[in-house]
């Protein structure tokens, strides 16, 4: 299978803060390749080096088949890219907005409608709208669909959910999965661990390293130990006491339940009696499957863990 | 080239999106020459005078009378009181005591040479000079007249040696016409110079510059795309204004209106060029706007409009060699005043290419399509 990207040994600071730290990966041509990692974790400053905007300090990147430093030209005739910011013109209505980005890549709308239109006639009732007027999710589909009006080989979308209501999010995932039947690779990132799932792979990103990169479902299965869920109408004595217990590895709130590992293979009767002592009655404590976020937090390491 | 004419085409669209702006930048122009062509003016109308006539004699109150009959003057008082008198200079309501001393009469009857003296309120030294020059010049003209009525032969030397002044390209020395085609310059100025600037600075503010950088835009053409809708405002405005002058003030045109435009859209060239320059190192509009103050201040004060570039110091000058206002003032009034040709103001018009040219390479350059 050949490659979309190719990095190898990635390194940029701005000033003395390392944004990334050695960092390589693949991305095989036509997949939906996640960058999944909290804020200041690095992404935007590596999609920045991928769209051409930035350089590296050291390492290099090939990109469908270019180096992204020396073929940059041609490039961005190649790439789409969606910044995380929304970066269209405000003052100007959807369909202005769509025309002059198509313009300015030497196409027309008309030419690369069918790869649009999914998602454009979401918005299409409202063409005559500017786009500063549009609401969040409206926003989006429309900066998606500026940024593939040239058909772009390479899709780069910096968090494109961020700040987008639910519905619209699992939406926009389902157009992703859509595009790649035109042969467009796409490359995204998110905060949010629960939209890994939906990527081919992903690479677990953190303070500029990339921790793991794996299929969603392996990274899952990378979780060493047992997981259990813990519940207890006092939940916050129950994460205290949880805590304070020897034989516990990890311990962090997960929704409306605790997350906890064990050093041990199974919590035996001293951990009841403790939580008894500390006045937990009502503890239930049930094995769980670990997700993106509990294998992130792994990762992470056990120390930082336990300051959640 | 149809990518330019794409971006040029965006470019109007969000200027004439603005409603505010795109009324603007037509009606500024006419509002700043209303204004600013009456307002700005070196005439004195009328100095207020204050008298005191201790001589009282027919040949003090001939002086007078002849001030009196000057449309430069308005006797405001005539006292006998030097303290009264000089209340009136500290208090700004008097610009000029004359004081004509007992004897003034007696003096010029008997031949010898009369005194008088003038205490001129020099707050203003620029008014105080014109007073004093009016003054002077009345005086001189009342002694003529007392030389001739006294002696018919010193009349005929006098007529053997007749003065007569003319001012040429401005015969009346209106301001009005001076001033003019400087405001015209200005105006064109601050509309490219500041409009051109923000635009750009403002696509870096709200994040859709890194939408552009990222299309294979080149850097020449989206900077010329900043460039051209703001050279044919800029134009259109001074034919605005040009407008304005000849109806309203009835100002004289004297050359060729194509070459006063060639000239104008050259040092539009220039402003843009510097304008966009400063806005690509700046990263927000207040910056942008600090710094184009600071150079705007600068360029205006020293182009020559208030002051004459002559009267500056040497090294002022030398400054002013790159200023393209400068350049533009002396164009403008050659042009509008003089009637000067291609030929005469060619050297200005070549030094002004060279600046615009350095100007808008130095944006090109600057304008990064990298973070």
């Amino acid at each position: 299978m050949s490659k979309s990207i190719e990095s190898t040994g990635i390194w940029k600071n701005f000033g003395d803060t390392q944004a990334l730290k050695d960092i390589s990966f693949d991305v095989n041509e036509g997949e939906i390749f996640g960058f999944i990692g909290p804020d200041g974790a690095g992404k935007t400053t590596l999609f920045r080096i991928i769209t051409t905007l930035l350089l590296p300090d050291r390492g290099s990147m090939t990109i469908l088949g270019l180096d992204s430093t020396k073929g940059f030209k041609k490039l961005r005739e190649n790439i789409g890219y969606m910044p995380g910011r929304f970066s269209l013109y405000l003052d100007l209505t959807v369909e202005e907005n769509l025309n002059f980005y198509a313009s300015v890549f030497g196409t027309r709308v008309e030419d690369n409608y069918e790869l649009i239109s999914d998602i454009y006639s979401h918005i299409e009732p409202f063409k005559k709208r500017l786009a500063g007027k549009l609401s969040g999710g409206m926003k989006q589909k429309l900066a998606l669909s500026c940024a593939l009006i040239h058909r772009p080989r390479l899709l780069v979308l910096d968090e494109p959910t961020t700040g987008v209501d639910a519905v619209s999010r699992t939406e926009f995932w389902e157009m992703l999965r859509k595009l790649r039947q035109h042969d467009i690779t796409i490359v995204v990132s998110t905060p949010y661990m629960d939209e890994a799932i939906r990527c081919d792979r992903v690479a677990l990103i953190q303070s500029g390293q990339i921790m793991t990169i794996d299929k969603p479902q392996n990274i899952r299965d990378g979780f060493s130990r047992k997981l259990f869920s813990a519940k207890a109408a006092d939940k916050y004595g129950l994460l205290i006491a949880l805590r304070e217990y020897p034989g516990t590895l990890s311990v962090y709130p997960f929704g409306d339940s605790i997350h906890v590992t064990f050093s041990e293979e199974k919590p035996d009767k001293a951990l009841t009696e403790f939580l008894l002592k500390n006045g937990i009655t009502d503890a239930v404590l049930n094995e769980t499957e670990a997700g993106i976020e509990d294998r992130f937090l792994e990762l992470m390491g056990k120390d930082e863990t336990r300051k959640l | 080239m149809r990518t330019i004419l794409y971006l040029i085409k965006k470019e109007f669209l969000q200027i004439f999106r603005d409603k505010f702006i795109g009324k603007a930048i037509f009606g500024i122009p006419i509002i700043q020459m209303l204004i600013l062509v009456p307002a700005i003016t070196f005439e004195i109308k009328s100095s207020e005078i204050c008298i005191i006539d201790n001589d009282r004699t027919s040949e003090s109150r001939g002086l007078i009378s002849k001030l009196d009959g000057s449309p430069f003057f308005r006797i405001l008082q005539s006292t006998s009181s030097e303290k009264e008198a000089n209340e009136l200079l500290y208090s700004d309501k008097a610009d000029i005591v004359l004081h004509i001393p007992s004897g003034f009469g007696k003096d010029l009857g008997t031949g010898r040479p009369a005194k008088i003296m003038a205490s001129v309120n020099a707050i203003n030294s620029m008014t105080a000079q014109l007073s004093w020059a009016y003054l002077s010049g009345v005086i001189r003209d009342y002694n003529l007249d007392i030389a001739i009525s006294g002696n018919p032969e010193a009349a005929n030397a006098m007529a053997a040696i007749g003065i007569t002044n003319r001012y040429w390209y401005n015969e009346m020395l209106n301001y009005k016409h001076y001033m003019l085609p400087g405001i015209l310059g200005i105006l064109v100025a601050a509309i490219g110079f500041v409009l051109a600037g923000l635009n750009m600075v403002k696509e870096k503010e709200v994040g859709t510059i890194e939408q552009i950088n990222v299309t294979p835009v080149r850097k020449y053409q989206f900077i010329t795309a900043k460039m051209v809708p703001f050279l044919v405002i800029g134009l259109i405005d001074l034919a605005i204004g040009l407008a304005v002058g000849k109806l309203v003030f009835d100002i004289p045109f004297e050359g060729s209106i194509l070459l006063l435009f060639l000239g104008s859209a050259i040092f539009l060239v220039a402003a843009l060029g510097l304008a966009l320059f400063v806005s690509t190192m700046s990263g927000t509009q207040q910056q942008f706007m600090f710094v184009a103050f600071f150079f705007m201040i600068i360029f205006i004060l020293m182009s020559g409009i208030f002051t004459p570039l002559e009267s500056m110091p040497v090294w002022a000058q030398k400054i002013d060699m790159a200023n393209p206002v400068a350049y533009l003032m002396r164009i403008n009034r050659m042009i509008m005043l003089k009637g000067s040709t291609l030929s005469d103001i060619r050297g200005d018009l070549f030094a002004l290419t060279a600046i615009a040219v350095i100007f808008t390479a130095l944006a090109i350059n600057r304008y990064r399509k990298t973070a």
